[in-house]
């Protein structure tokens, strides 16, 4: 038994290290620097007090909850959709589904300015049918939109493997009990994606609350963590607040990935 | 046992069906299948077999100009979750995230039956199946026949009009596959359902069907009693794909049949015949001193217990197999005589 034990830990080791050196010990160093400040331990009380603080965390959550769940619902059923139906131009297709992920975010601001801008295709429209100029890239909407951009093409190749995998007899077993098609989707096709979904949410979000060039190019209005961050550590010198932020972005990022881990484990658990 | 409504009458009219590459998977056919009754489609994989089965399950329709009545209703362009049609798939096909009751109540759910009924049904379900204990069970946790005991509980819950079964226990190991064939063939009497059954398995086939339909190429070999199949095989595709089928050439002359390992005599041979089949039970190892029958060499034997199975070298490409019930021992090498009874003779 305790060799057993003795090998249980040296094989652990390696994952041990790794855990410690990137997460635990630059986490727990960023938490100390945070209370180092000129305020102390209450800069940790500050992000909860301060409504600046406070609402950049709130919008920071919401945009990345907001960009996962429309990233999501677009690559299921897109994804789906290319690995079911082979077309010409289909695999073209796919391979630009996919090059968003070589454009750093400045590109993606960039271009969400020119979509939605002042200048912007869609202002310009707009302007032309309703006299109305519609200009949405410099705010919070304008960011969701560049995430959802960026993050659809890691969802929708994770979509596309797990689509592949799914038994078509399974679908055509639901049909026979008098499934509709629709009913289809909900029993059969969601359930078999959710670990796809799970893995791939779980990234999408991760990137859509430390993701800093787009929010950097839109700028002006949006108050997100990592421009806050940015602004604190830069501009103001207060890298005790900078690093309380840090540790508060980190540490809820990781609360929220690990609840939704546990909610979906424990509906897979429930429905088997 | 449990009520299905009256059983339902299927027939195909002209229905063939190529595939959109350009393959004709099945050649235009035309088929009744009584209410009621059990037909079993046989014949090796890509002979259109699963494809008619899917399209009486409406998961394909037939070229055009093909129809697919039930009970003289013309359901062609009906799709499958209107049919009300129980199918049982080789794979099982089981929905992993749902337990072995939710599994069974699927479709009693999809139509909104209360919760009462539902679980009453399962529960008679579970009970004809024998798999009351595995009621709460995780699909992953179950055997392979237990899987498709399920399957088969999930597709009768709902009362379907017709039963189709494809090729349901070929994933399973030889000894379960003999269990759940008289599980299913029990079952199937005791419904009264009409069922269409696919194999490529003939034992599974003859012990199944009231009537098979052999299949080659897409089109129909022979229809008939297992019975008809077995004994008169209507092509030499059918003959030699079911049971084993000796050959012997040779030439015909007033009633006897001459070939290298001798003459046989047969009253009713047509002139024609150069080459004659037939079963490995229709011949019998002669007495040594008997003068009559065919001289062969044995080349292989069997014991099996029951018999001995014996291979015999008739001077033809192939040895005759025979089956023999003799007491005695063979060894490689030895001379034998054979008698073949005209009865089993076979021109094709």
């Amino acid at each position: 038994m305790r060799r057993d034990v003795q090998r249980l830990i040296f094989l652990l080791l390696p994952a041990g290290i790794f855990f410690a050196a990137f997460f635990l010990l630059p986490m727990a160093r960023l938490f100390f620097i945070g209370g180092s400040g000129k305020t102390g331990w209450a800069a940790y009380a500050a992000i909860l007090i301060d409504s600046h603080y406070l609402s950049s965390l709130i919008s920071t959550l919401g945009v990345a909850a907001a960009t996962t769940v429309a990233t999501l619902i677009i690559s299921g059923i897109s994804g789906v959709f290319l690995q079911r139906h082979k077309f010409p131009g289909n695999a073209a297709l796919v391979a630009m589904l996919t090059f968003p992920l070589a454009f750093p975010g400045v590109v993606i601001g960039f271009m969400v300015i020119m979509l939605a801008g002042r200048q912007g295709l869609i202002g310009q429209v707009t302007q032309a049918l309703t006299g109305d100029k519609l200009v949405f890239a410099y705010t919070l909407s304008g960011l969701f939109m560049g995430y959802v951009y960026f993050s659809i093409p890691r969802t929708i190749l994770t979509v596309m493997a797990a689509a592949e995998k799914l038994d078509p007899k399974l679908e055509e077993a639901a049909r026979s009990l008098g499934a509709s098609p629709w009913r289809v989707v909900l029993d059969v096709i969601i359930p078999g994606l959710k670990p796809a979904f799970i893995s791939a949410g779980a990234i999408c979000f991760a990137t859509a609350v430390g993701a800093f060039g787009t929010a950097f190019t839109l700028a002006a209005k949006i108050n997100v963590l990592p421009m806050v961050i940015y602004t604190e550590f830069t501009l103001s010198a207060n890298i005790a607040m900078a690093a309380a932020l840090s540790f508060v972005l980190g540490a809820v990022t990781w609360i929220v990935l690990a609840l939704a881990r546990t909610a979906a484990g424990s509906t897979v658990a429930a429905a088997g | 046992m449990t009520d299905i409504g009256k059983p339902l009458a299927i027939a195909l009219q002209g229905c063939a069906k190529t595939f959109a590459d350009g393959t004709r998977a099945l050649e235009p056919l035309d088929l009744a299948i009584h209410a009621g009754e059990t037909i079993v489609f046989l014949g090796p994989s890509g002979c259109g077999k699963t494809t008619t089965l899917r399209i009486i399950a409406g998961l394909e329709e037939p070229d055009a100009g093909g129809k697919v009545l039930f009970d003289g209703v013309d359901v062609t362009h009906l799709p499958i979750e209107q049919r009300n049609v129980g199918m049982v798939f080789q794979s099982y096909a089981l929905f992993p995230n749902m337990t072995v009751a939710g599994n069974i109540g699927y479709g009693l759910k999809i139509r909104k039956t209360p919760d009462g009924q539902i679980r009453a049904r399962v529960a008679e379900m579970l009970a004809m199946m024998q798999i009351t204990k595995l009621a709460d069970r995780r699909i992953d946790q179950l055997s392979g026949g237990q899987r498709q005991r399920v399957a088969l509980a999930r597709a009768i819950a709902v009362r379907p009009r017709a039963l189709l079964l494809d090729e349901p226990l070929t994933a399973l190991d030889a000894k379960l596959r003999d269990t759940l064939r008289l599980e299913i063939d029990s079952l199937l009497r005791s419904l009264g359902i009409t069922a269409i059954y696919v194999t490529h398995d003939q034992a599974e086939a003859m012990a199944l069907g009231d009537r098979i339909v052999v299949m080659e190429h897409g089109r129909v070999a022979q229809i008939g009693k297992p019975r008809e199949i077995y004994q008169r095989p209507a092509t030499r595709f059918v003959a030699e794909f079911i049971g084993t089928m000796n050959r012997l050439t040779g030439t015909t002359q007033n009633g006897v049949f001459s070939c290298r390992a001798g003459d046989l005599a047969w009253n009713e041979a047509p002139g024609h015949a150069t080459e004659i089949l037939f079963r490995p039970e229709d011949i019998r190892i002669a007495e040594s001193d008997e003068a009559s029958g065919l001289h062969g060499k044995v080349a292989a034997a069997f014991f099996l217990g029951d018999r001995t199975r014996l291979f015999v070298e008739v001077g033809e490409a192939r040895p005759l197999v025979v089956e023999s019930t003799a007491r005695r021992e063979f060894n490689h090498g030895d001379a034998v005589r054979l008698s073949i009874d005209p009865r089993g003779l076979l021109v094709l």
